[in-house]
C-alpha cells in the first residue's frame, strides 16, 4: 500500500439531490502525476475538490464514501480539516494571489501554522520561490504587490504559496488554462520538476497537456470514472470506445 | 440598432418621413436628458453660490476674522462687542460624529461579516432588512428615543445630566449603522471567491481568513462606508439637538451639555432677520458644513481610487 499516496473508495459527491460524482474508487501513486480529463460538468473538478474537503465550503454539497490519506479516512467527520489542507496544496484555474506583497503571499500559510521567526520565514519563502523558478525573477521586489506580476508569475506564486505549508500532495484545477503558451509551458516544466517530491493530481481540458505531463490519466464522464490507466496506454490504445472518442476529439 | 428590419426593405419614397421621425425621437430623448442634467447643475451651483455669498458676508462686509470664527470660544452675535467664535460647535460636531463612527464601525463590520460569511441565509432574509429599516426611521424618532431612553440611562449611570456628547454619539451611531453595514456588506459580497478558497486551502480557519484576508482586502471600501457615515452624522441636526443639551461651550466630559453646528443653526435661525449680521453668521456655519461635506466626498473619492487599484 505504501506506493500509493492515497486512494478513494466509493467516493460520491452530491449537490443537493444531484449526484455529481458517482462511487469512484481510484488509487493515486506517490510522486506521480495523475491527469483527470473529461468534458465540462463530468465531475472531475468536484472530485478533485473533495480530496481536500473544499466542497465543505459549498452549501448543500455532501460527500459519501472514503478518501484514505496517510492511513486516515478524511471524510470522517472528526477530521481536522485545517491540518488536512496543510498536507494537500491546491491551485486553481485563475491565479488568486492575496492582495499583499510577494513575500507575504508565500509566508502567509506558514504564519497561520505558527512559524513566526523572520529567519525561518525568509528561508521558506526563498525555498518555495526557487522551487517554482520564480526566485530569480522576483528576488529584488519581494515586498512589492503580488498583483503587479504577470498571470503566469501569479500562478507560479500561488503554487509557491501552497508549497510553503509543506504538503505532500498537490491538487491542480486547470492550472494553465488561463495562461498564455509560454507561461503554460513554464507551469508544465514546473510540474515535471515538482513530481520528484509531490504527488500531483491535475484537472485539464487540454489533451496534449495531459499526454505531456501525466503518468496516469483518468477519464470522467457524467460523474463516472470510465477508464483509468497509464497515460501512454490511454492515449494510444484505450480499452473503452468512449475514451477513444473523447481523446481523439469526436465528442466533448 | 433600433431601426426595424422593415426599414431596410421599404421603398426609398417611404424612407424619408420614417427617418425624420427617428431623428425627432432621438432629439426629444436627448433634449430631456440634457435639460435634467443642466437643471441639476444649475440648482447645485445656485445653492453653493447662495450659501457662499451669505456665509462670506460677515468676513467681507463686517470684518469678522476667519480665525475668530474657527478658533474663538465665545459665540454672541447680538452682543456688544459681538463674538463669533464657533469652535465649540465645530468641536461638538466632530466629537459626536467621530465617536458615533467609532461605536458604529465595529458593529457594522461584524454585522456584514455575519451576513456574508457566517450565516448568509439568515443575514439576507432577516438581518439585512432589519438594518435597512433603521435607515428609514425619521430622525425625530431617533431623537425622541434618545431623549426617553439613552439620556435617563446615562443620567442614572454616570455623573451629570445625561445629555451631552455621548448621548448624541450613541443616537448618531444607530443612525449611521445602516450606511456602514450596507457598504461593508456590498464590499464583502463582491470579493472574488478565489481569495477565500486560497486561504482555506492553505489550512486557514474561518476566523483567520476573515481577519487576515477578507477584512484587509476590503479595507478601502469599509473605510468609504465609515466616511459616508461620518458625513451623515456631521449633517444630522434634529436627533442630536434633542439629546446634546445645546450649551455653546466646549464640554469637559462626555456627559456635559454641548452643541453642534447644525443645532445652533436650527435653534437660532428663527430668531434672526434675513440679512442681519447674526443671520449671515449662521450662514457662515452652513458654509463650514458645506466645505466639510466637500472634504468627505473628496476622501471617499480617494478611497475609491484605492479600491480600483
Amino acid at each position: 500500500m505504501s506506493k500509493h499516496a492515497f486512494y478513494t473508495k466509493d467516493l460520491s459527491v452530491y449537490y443537493g439531490e444531484k449526484q455529481a460524482v458517482k462511487k469512484i474508487s481510484m488509487e493515486f501513486p506517490a510522486r506521480e502525476v495523475v491527469a483527470l480529463i473529461g468534458p465540462s460538468g463530468c465531475g472531475k473538478s468536484t472530485f478533485l475538490r473533495s480530496l481536500n474537503r473544499m466542497n465543505d465550503l459549498i452549501p448543500g454539497a455532501r460527500i459519501e464514501g472514503e478518501v484514505w490519506i496517510e492511513g486516515r479516512n478524511i471524510c470522517d467527520p472528526g477530521t481536522d480539516v485545517v491540518s488536512l489542507r496543510q498536507r494537500i496544496g491546491m491551485v486553481w484555474q485563475r491565479p488568486n494571489p492575496f492582495h499583499k506583497s510577494i513575500y507575504e503571499n508565500v509566508a502567509f500559510g506558514p504564519r497561520y501554522h505558527g512559524i513566526r521567526g523572520k529567519k525561518a520565514l525568509d528561508e521558506i519563502v526563498e525555498e518555495c520561490l526557487r522551487k517554482t523558478a520564480l526566485w530569480d525573477e522576483v528576488k529584488d521586489r519581494l515586498h512589492q504587490s503580488a498583483l503587479a506580476l504577470s498571470g503566469g508569475q501569479q500562478q507560479r506564486l500561488c503554487i509557491a504559496r501552497s508549497l510553503a505549508v509543506r504538503p505532500s500532495i498537490l491538487l491542480m484545477d486547470e492550472p494553465a488554462s488561463a495562461l498564455d503558451p509560454v507561461s503554460t509551458s513554464k507551469i508544465e516544466e514546473l510540474i515535471a520538476e515538482l513530481k520528484k517530491e509531490y504527488s500531483i493530481v491535475i484537472v485539464t481540458h487540454n489533451m496534449q497537456q495531459a499526454a505531456r505531463i501525466s503518468d496516469k490519466t483518468a477519464f470522467f464522464f457524467l460523474g463516472d470514472l470510465i477508464e483509468y490507466d497509464d497515460t501512454q496506454k490511454m492515449f494510444t490504445n484505450p480499452s473503452k470506445k468512449s475514451t477513444d472518442d473523447y481523446i481523439s476529439g469526436r465528442f466533448g | 440598432m433600433n431601426l426595424p428590419a422593415t426599414d431596410i426593405r421599404t421603398a426609398p419614397a417611404e424612407k424619408a418621413p420614417k427617418r425624420q421621425r427617428h431623428i425627432a425621437e432621438e432629439f426629444r430623448g436627448k433634449f430631456y436628458v440634457y435639460f435634467c442634467v443642466l437643471l441639476m447643475i444649475v440648482i447645485i451651483f445656485s445653492i453653493v453660490y447662495f450659501i457662499a455669498s451669505r456665509g462670506l458676508a460677515p468676513f467681507i462686509a463686517n470684518g469678522v476674522s476667519v480665525k475668530e470664527m474657527l478658533f474663538g470660544l465665545k459665540w454672541n452675535p447680538e452682543g456688544d462687542p459681538a463674538a463669533f467664535g464657533a469652535l465649540p460647535f465645530l468641536f461638538g460636531s466632530f466629537a459626536t460624529s467621530l465617536l458615533a463612527a467609532v461605536i458604529a464601525a465595529p458593529l457594522g463590520f461584524c454585522a456584514s461579516v455575519f451576513m456574508t460569511e457566517i450565516m448568509p441565509k439568515f443575514g439576507k432574509t432577516l438581518l439585512q432588512p432589519a438594518i435597512e429599516l433603521l435607515a428609514g426611521i425619521p430622525s425625530v424618532v431617533y431623537g425622541f428615543v434618545g431623549l426617553s431612553v439613552i439620556v435617563p440611562f446615562l443620567r442614572d449611570t454616570f455623573p451629570g445630566q445625561g445629555i451631552g456628547i455621548l448621548a448624541g454619539a450613541l443616537v448618531l451611531s444607530v443612525m449611521i449603522l445602516p450606511t456602514i453595514t450596507t457598504i461593508a456588506t456590498d464590499a464583502l459580497r463582491s470579493l472574488p471567491s478565489g481569495l477565500k478558497e486560497g486561504s482555506y486551502a492553505l489550512g486557514a480557519t474561518r476566523w483567520q481568513t476573515i481577519s487576515r484576508i477578507i477584512l484587509p482586502t476590503t479595507l478601502p471600501s469599509l473605510l468609504t462606508g465609515v466616511v459616508l457615515g461620518i458625513a451623515r452624522a456631521f449633517g444630522e441636526a434634529l436627533a442630536v439637538q434633542m439629546v446634546i443639551g445645546n450649551a455653546p461651550h466646549i464640554p469637559h466630559s462626555l456627559f456635559e451639555s454641548a452643541t453642534t453646528l447644525t443645532s445652533i443653526i436650527t435653534l437660532e435661525m428663527g430668531n434672526t432677520t434675513s440679512g442681519s449680521l447674526h443671520n449671515n453668521a449662521l450662514w457662515s456655519l452652513a458654509l463650514i458644513l458645506l466645505l466639510m461635506t466637500f472634504v468627505f466626498v473628496f476622501v471617499v473619492r480617494v478611497l475609491e481610487r484605492r479600491v480600483k487599484r
